[in-house]
């Protein structure tokens, strides 16, 4: 193919002047295979930020919408918070109300909140930026995902309006509770949920084809999958998680809403309530609870693997130093990739299933111990000797790693079976998965968003600002998260409105209560944050190009910020790892991907 | 320097908080105490992981600080290093694994002397249900639930006869008699969790689940629903009293068999057609 095509001219021209260290003898990049496709060019306003075609501007809009509803995830928890701290004290907070909060506060904050962000919102903005791409391959179908997810997010709102509310099943809407009388929201509520994941589920799709086949298919010339940033390989790995678990998802709502509507027994045993047996028999309700977490599983991967390739990139650019163990970073991350789709079942120890179901899981759950394990110690292996910028991404991707490691240790406890017997439907659950899969990725995002800022608006947030919302946040979270943990040891279960006066609550009132006032504290500063972003749009310290001194591609675009087709006239080739900082011989502190050898001759960089 | 300090600190607030946090769990009732084992075993092993990593992390960010004279380190790879701690972390989760499996084998292997007991859930309460003297409980079924038959008992089963039905929300049990419970619900899930004894599982509408634990301590101990069940969920409690001989034997000869309520109901029946006719 490549032979067809006159561009080969451009790397002869380079291939000869390489020389000297450890580079290449020859500047090898592959000639073009294709000739570039034609981009849908916008026109009218309409056209170029609303319904719009570029990834970037989709990705913002994901953001956007996601931080959105994220919000309303945020006051939920303030009335859970404030039941639990302070019962009896609010009057409008009845155990409805609280389980509905509950429920909607867990589906919006993992789905529509982090899923949305890291995948719609870093992936659509980050994917072809990164592997020197113009946009996604079908950009027509990404704009239609966008709008897809947010229709999700109309239907999932309108189900707080319907009679009866919004469901309060629990965010894992077991049947045959969720579609039953006794739970709020098990008429409309839960019908209009259902339909608004299976809504997201086809949105993301969309998406998500896009994001797997543009790292596939659009890599500039140069851009070996070894050689992409480690935020395109935690995003791409999770987006196939994402297409491989959500048909799971996908199909259990299918089969709940039918069971709901039109009284099928999918999932509905013979059931005797309210003094009558109902219609239903046969169906089985464990088997929603395999479908559910054969998508749950992977989902906290989905959340946790862009978290990780982000991460991972900060902390090199920020300690100027490369990632340690790339190659151990990648593998790391397609092993959890695929182990996460073989130990779904860790969440169900004790819901009844075959009891000999319990070696297996436990086996394979803390087998993903290991490569989770390595990747933390590659991350702090990567400070060691670094040089290393106290810059606001850099504290939040420390804060990262103090949070992920508590909350990663205590999934040993959880995945070990025996262990998770005294300590399922705790408190010690609850602070697990939010320590783990919330207040961690959640740095990330924050950590993330302060560094890709200024490429995206061309100014800085503001530093006090993020300085105060950085440890307001880490500490505030540690706190909440870090005691909960003790409230599941004396056996608090988790889901009680209230706990009266049983004997193991008495001693942990003050507890509660003080977990209650960090948790608005912490709330409240993250309005602070929003406001920061939406100021510094316009007040924001004017950013220089490539502010962080990074290597990536999409800090080396021709306009800065970037614009539509993302780079000039001709794409980037590229000749290395983004990870050249501090390389021996150089007299560059950095190399950015597309520069070739032969313009750092003495550079003795590894070859990647 | 700053940073670094706090991060510090963090970590050893933690450590400190654990030692000396006025929250632990209650004292364990049951033989359900080396799942307490497994739990300080893992306390051991992922807290020294956590200290070390988090102090590390600590000691580079005050040690490799900005300095406009420094240069990072240039290494991409340490075969050597990575392998060792790869195979480190690989023992250290075996050894938290074994222990683990050892002790689930022993939650879900019932000795053979070990008397069953029906815990009946439904929202939102609890019901039991003790064998007679034949030792044996009679088979159910969901839809010959009734007023005189509130347990869906099988009028057909010989077994069934002299079940003790406890309609009550107040279980009694013998000291260090080793029980089976058998787990069923009625309506949705429920789960039968009581944390002195350490030990739970779900009861599953359609499926019967079980566990077993031998009451070691005398005592009045809350159940608690750990599997939510929807509004009532909350309030779904009952308790474990843990007897005596002398005791359970008294509370024992209280309590009715199936038949002997068929009977009473049928009086009941009666008197009431009486009275009707009258």
């Amino acid at each position: 193919m490549s032979d067809e095509y006159k561009d080969n001219k451009i790397e002869a021209k380079s291939a000869d002047s390489s020389s000297g260290g450890y580079a290449p003898p020859v500047e090898h990049i592959p000639a073009k295979e294709a000739p570039e496709q034609e981009l849908y060019h916008a026109k009218s306003f309409w056209t170029k930020w609303v319904f719009s075609q570029d990834a970037k501007v989709i990705g913002v809009q994901y953001a956007l919408t996601a931080t959105a509803i994220g919000l309303v995830g945020l006051v939920l928890s303030w009335g859970m918070r404030l039941q639990l701290g302070f019962p009896e004290t609010f009057s409008f907070l009845g155990p409805a109300t609280y389980y509905q909060s509950v429920t909607m506060h867990g589906m919006i904050m993992v789905i529509y909140l982090l899923t949305a962000l890291f995948l719609g919102g870093f992936g659509n903005y980050l994917i072809p930026l990164m592997v020197g791409a113009r946009d996604m391959v079908f950009p027509y179908v990404n704009m239609v995902s966008y709008w897809v997810f947010l229709a999700a997010v109309l239907v999932l709102i309108a189900s707080f309006f319907v009679p009866g509310g919004p469901t309060g099943a629990g965010w894992t809407l077991y049947p045959p509770q969720a579609i039953l009388p006794g739970t709020p929201g098990s008429e409309y509520g839960i019908v209009l949920m259902l339909v608004s994941l299976s809504m997201f589920v086809i949105g993301f799709t969309m998406g998500g084809l896009n994001y797997v086949i543009t790292v596939l298919q659009a890599r500039t010339r140069g851009m070996t999958m070894m050689r992409m940033p480690l935020t395109v390989w935690g995003i791409f790995t999770a987006t196939i998680l994402a297409l491989l678990a959500f048909p799971a998802l996908f199909v259990a709502c299918i089969m709940m809403t039918l069971d709901s509507i039109l009284g099928t027994s999918f999932f509905m045993p013979d059931i005797f309530t309210m003094g009558e047996k109902l219609k239903t028999g046969g169906g089985s309700p464990i088997l929603f609870q395999h479908l559910f977490w054969f998508f749950g599983h992977p989902e906290v991967y989905i959340v946790a693997l862009p978290a990780f390739g982000i991460v991972s990139d900060l902390i090199s650019v920020h300690a100027r130093k490369n990632i340690f163990g790339y190659r151990m970073m990648v593998w790391a991350i397609v092993i959890i990739g695929a182990l996460s789709f073989v130990v779904w079942a860790h969440h169900m120890y004790v819901s009844g299933m075959n009891p000999y179901f319990g070696f297996f899981f436990a086996t394979t759950t803390l087998i993903i111990a290991v490569p989770t394990a390595i990747k933390v110690y590659n991350w702090v292996l990567t400070l060691w000797r670094g040089n290393i910028h106290l810059t606001i991404p850099m504290l939040f991707a420390l804060g990262f790693i103090v949070t992920f490691v508590n909350g990663g240790i205590t999934g040993l406890f959880l995945g070990n079976v025996i262990i998770d017997i005294p300590l399922s439907d705790t408190y010690f659950v609850v602070a697990h998965f939010h320590m783990v899969m919330g207040i961690a990725p959640l740095m990330v995002v924050f950590g993330a968003i302060y560094h890709w800022y200024p490429l995206i608006t061309g100014r800085h947030l503001n530093q006090t600002l993020g300085k105060i919302h950085f440890w307001v946040t880490f500490l505030g979270a540690y706190a909440i998260y870090f005691p909960m943990h003790y409230l599941g040891f004396i056996g608090v279960p988790r889901r009680y409105f209230e706990m009266y006066d049983s004997p193991y609550m008495t001693s942990a009132i003050g507890l509660n209560q003080f977990i209650t006032i960090a948790a608005l504290i912490v709330g409240f500063t993250q309005i602070l944050f929003l406001y920061n972003i939406f100021s510094s749009v316009f007040k924001g310290e004017k950013s220089e190009r490539n502010p962080w001194k990074a290597n990536s591609l999409e800090w080396h675009t021709s306009d800065y910020p970037p614009t539509h087709g993302n780079f000039g006239k001709e794409l980037p080739v590229v000749y290395r790892w983004p990870y050249d900082f501090s390389v021996p011989g150089s007299d560059k502190e950095y190399i950015p991907q597309d520069v070739p050898p032969s313009q750092v001759s003495t550079a003795k960089a590894e070859i990647t | 320097m700053f940073v670094a300090i706090i991060f510090a600190l963090v970590i050893v607030g933690s450590i400190i908080f654990h030692f000396w946090s006025p929250w632990w769990w209650t004292p364990v009732a049951s033989n359900w105490g080396n799942i307490d084992d497994n739990i300080i075993l893992s306390f051991w092993v992922t807290g020294t992981v956590f200290v070390v990593v988090c102090l590390f992390m600590a000691y580079c960010v005050w040690r490799y600080r900005y300095r406009p004279d420094r240069k990072a380190e240039y290494k991409p790879e340490d075969k050597k290093l990575e392998f060792r701690l790869t195979l480190i972390t690989a023992l250290g989760v075996a050894a938290l694994l074994a222990p683990g499996l050892v002790t689930w084998n022993q939650y879900i292997s019932v000795p053979k002397d070990a008397m069953k007991i029906e815990v009946l859930a439904y929202q939102w309460g609890w019901n039991f249900r003790l064998p007679g003297n034949d030792g044996a409980l009679g088979t159910t079924s969901v839809s010959l639930i009734s007023d005189e038959n509130p347990y869906g008992l099988n009028p057909e089963d010989p077994n069934s006869k002299d079940d003790i039905l406890v309609m009550d929300a107040d279980l009694h049990l013998k000291i260090n008699q080793t029980v089976k419970i058998e787990l069923r619900s009625l309506d949705v899930l429920h789960n039968f969790y009581i944390p002195q004894f350490r030990a739970k599982m779900d009861m599953i509408p359609g499926i019967i689940s079980y566990y077993w634990f031998i009451p070691e301590k005398k005592g009045d101990f809350e159940i608690l629903c750990a599997e939510y069940c929807g509004l009532g969920h909350y309030v779904m409690r009952g308790r474990v009293l843990v007897d005596d001989e002398k005791d359970y034997s008294n509370w024992l000869a209280r309590q009715i068999t199936y038949e002997k309520m068929l009977a009473q109901k049928s009086v009941e029946k009666k008197l009431l057609i009486a009275e009707n006719k009258n």
